[in-house]
């Protein structure tokens, strides 16, 4: 109750500053000199969301059909020497799961330009790694926000300090992480989570100073003409936990505890792009992360793929792009991951008109299991200068109760979202 | 005193010379004008281009608001706002960041360009809620920006190299003298076989554009209007309107708070300045 009524507050505020920024721009309307002057910024967005289970639920305290608000502002304030701070937290509030209704700080940093083409970040930040569509594998500096989407995309902030050194021979991002992010997991009346419930209240650790642990990480990047090359490092605490089913002794029930170990990582990415063709390869190598069996063998894993764009195809305006990616994990089937022998084949139309109409389509179709896959569809349109509808449906199938795809076999869903951005 | 004593047949003589001069005169001269002529309206198109291009050397960088009007055959209107960062290429095409203020489910996107004298220029994106940059493929030339009219080779940098020329004739445009020329474009992806271009005596101001499809039948005109000049040398059109002739559909782009020389550098055009775009 009081986590639903501080998000309805923070919601009201999001409102109140979005209306605040309006008012503001109205107020301030006189020509300033340099069309990027102006101090504080404000924007964000607002989406109500409604999502229909084609299955009735495993468990009875699941829902059909769920309704769900969530919000994010992003407050930039920028000196008059090019530094910077953003702050940006974000709240979810959810009809039926109370581990969904949620909030997060995504970003609160320092943006520092520095002499001779060196840049610092401090604060909780946000930073991307990769080129491939289907499963972001080398993606590892923040926590993924485990409620939010089955995708995966959806992240935590993470606290760091981030040097970058950009060149002409390339960049270089050097990081230090103080502070870990565990994953977040739908409740037991949510959807869209394994059978047995994840307890995130008993996390375990690899490293005695468990969250504490400083995590640190180097990259360099550079781009070669047609050739865009990323090398990284990572030493910490792994962001993918191994799931440990243990009996709670008080209730006597079994539930998966997370245990989160410290890893090594070497990582790759590049991507080619010519022509039509974009050409894209992921890589990594990691020490420390236990398998399905607990084992903890190094292993490397990998996706390649590529994305062919059709122009302007039957003499519209609109392109239709053709994707597809190949996953393998070394370890197969004793793999934490859905990803571990799969082929992703996606659809992209683009209909390049004035509401800027997409429409992706996918299947990740297991290659050891004829039987595993997942289809996705996702549509989105702009309504207004302000308003755009999201469409999108997710269809899991697996007859391998220890696929991780098992507990999602009734999950499969139709989602609507409509999205106030201001 | 001379004059007087002058022999009849020497008279003849200078009469026969003359005769024969000027025809041999008036051959050449006719023959020197087909040659020239031949060689002209292509070397006459390319001189006119390199004159327009040189007027503009050395503006080194600027910035600017951008309001885009997007009108289809109904009238009915969409807008796109952005701001640009741009920075002139030394040795090689130009360099620019755009990043989108509306509409809002695209705020904060942006866009990065290194453009090349010849090939496909170097395209990233940079996707806000994801925080992520990815480089996209630049070969759809024809293809059009953000539903626009303009299409991406109508924007990006116009360099010499990127047509071939050809003067066409001189006339009025307006109230001002005009060059005539067709440009063709190099790049066999382009999604016009020519440009009719009218660039003014005066100042060598492009004033109107008229693109032909790969049919050859005619498909836009871009007109420029609003001439201002920046740094007491370079003119810059603060509207253009593009007209589609063949589905009625519009788009006005405006120009808004140009500032040259803002201390741009590369270092502001390199892939991690996306995130800090806006």
């Amino acid at each position: 109750m009081v986590r639903g009524t501080a998000a309805l507050v923070a919601a009201a505020l999001i409102a109140a500053l979005g209306l605040m920024q309006g008012a503001w721009a109205q107020a301030s309307g006189d020509k300033p000199k340099d069309p990027f002057d102006g101090h504080l910024s404000v924007s964000g967005n607002v989406g109500l969301e409604g999502r229909l289970f084609t299955q009735s639920p495993v468990f009875s305290s699941q829902k059909r059909a769920t309704v769900s608000l969530d919000g994010e502002v992003e407050l930039v304030y920028r000196f008059e020497n090019g530094d910077r701070f953003t702050f940006k937290p974000f709240g979810r509030l959810d009809s039926a799961d109370e581990k969904r209704s949620h909030w997060d700080i995504r970003e609160a940093a320092f943006l520092l330009r520095l002499p001779k083409d060196f840049e610092l970040r401090a604060g909780v930040s946000k930073v991307f790694w990769g080129v491939a569509e289907s499963n972001h594998l080398i993606d590892i500096i923040n926590q993924t926000d485990g409620v939010e989407s089955p995708d995966g995309e959806d992240k935590l902030g993470q606290p760091m300090v981030m040097l970058t050194l950009a060149k002409d021979w390339g960049t270089l991002d050097v990081f230090f992480l103080p502070w870990f992010r565990e994953r977040t997991f739908p409740g037991r009346s949510g959807r869209l989570r394994p059978p047995l419930y994840i307890d995130t209240r008993k996390a375990r650790y690899e490293s005695k100073l468990e969250q504490r642990h400083p995590d640190f990480a180097i990259r360099f990047n550079k781009t070669i003409g047609k050739l865009d090359l990323d090398l990284a490092y990572f030493y910490g605490t792994s962001r993918d936990p191994a799931l440990v089913p243990s009996l709670r002794p008080s209730t006597g029930e079994i539930v998966l505890v997370p245990f989160y170990p410290l890893i090594h990582q070497g990582s790759i990415a590049a991507q080619y792009t010519t022509g039509p063709w974009l050409l894209k390869f992921e890589g990594l190598y990691r020490h420390g992360q236990p398998d399905a069996r607990g084992i903890r063998d190094d292993y490397v894993a990998a996706v390649a793929g590529f994305e062919y764009t059709f122009y302007s195809i039957f003499k519209s305006k609109s392109d239709l792009g053709v994707l597809m990616e190949v996953h393998y994990d070394q370890r197969g089937r004793n793999a934490v991951t859905p990803f571990q022998r799969d082929i992703f084949a996606g659809l992209r139309w683009t209909a390049n008109d004035a509401e800027d109409t997409t429409l992706l389509f996918g299947v990740v179709q297991d290659i050891q299991e004829g039987g595993t896959r997942g289809i996705f569809v996702e549509a989105s349109r702009r309504l207004s200068g302000h308003f755009k509808l999201e469409l999108e449906a997710r269809f899991f199938n697996t007859g391998n109760p220890k696929n991780i795809f098992y507990g999602l076999r009734r999950d499969d869903y139709v989602q609507a979202k409509l999205i106030y951005s201001f | 005193m001379q004059t007087l004593y002058r022999n009849p047949r020497d008279r003849c003589l200078r009469g026969f010379i003359l005769v024969a001069g000027a025809i041999v005169l008036a051959a050449l001269t006719s023959a020197i004008t087909t040659l020239a002529h031949a060689e002209t309206a292509e070397a006459k198109g390319l001189a006119i281009a390199v004159e327009t291009d040189k007027r503009d050397l050395g503006w080194g960088d600027a910035k600017a608001k951008l309001v885009m009007l997007l009108k289809n055959s109904q009238g009915q209107s969409a807008k796109r706002q952005m701001r640009m960062r741009l920075l002139e290429g030394k040795g090689d095409g130009d360099k620019s960041m755009i990043v989108f203020d509306w509409p809002k489910d695209i705020d904060g996107t942006a866009l990065l360009t290194w453009s090349h004298k010849s090939g496909d220029d170097d395209q990233w994106l940079f996707l806000p809620a994801l925080r992520r940059v990815k480089r996209i493929s630049s070969s759809n030339k024809s293809g059009s920006f953000v539903g626009s009219e303009f299409s991406y080779e109508d924007l990006s940098s116009q360099e010499i190299e990127k047509y071939k020329y050809k003067w066409l004739r001189d006339e009025a445009c307006g109230k001002q003298q005009c060059f005539v020329i067709n440009r063709y474009p190099v790049d066999k992806r382009s999604g016009y076989t020519r440009q009719e271009t009218w660039i003014d005596k005066t100042e060598y101001r492009i004033q109107k554009i008229d693109y032909y499809d790969r049919k050859n039948s005619k498909l836009k005109t871009l007109t420029f209007t609003n001439y201002k000049q920046y740094l007491g040398k370079y003119w810059r059109a603060h509207l253009l309107t593009m007209v589609n002739h063949q589905t009625g559909k519009s788009t006005a782009l405006q120009w808004q708070e140009y500032k040259f020389r803002t201390g741009l550098r590369d270092g502001d055009f390199r892939r991690n300045a996306l995130r800090r775009a806006r």
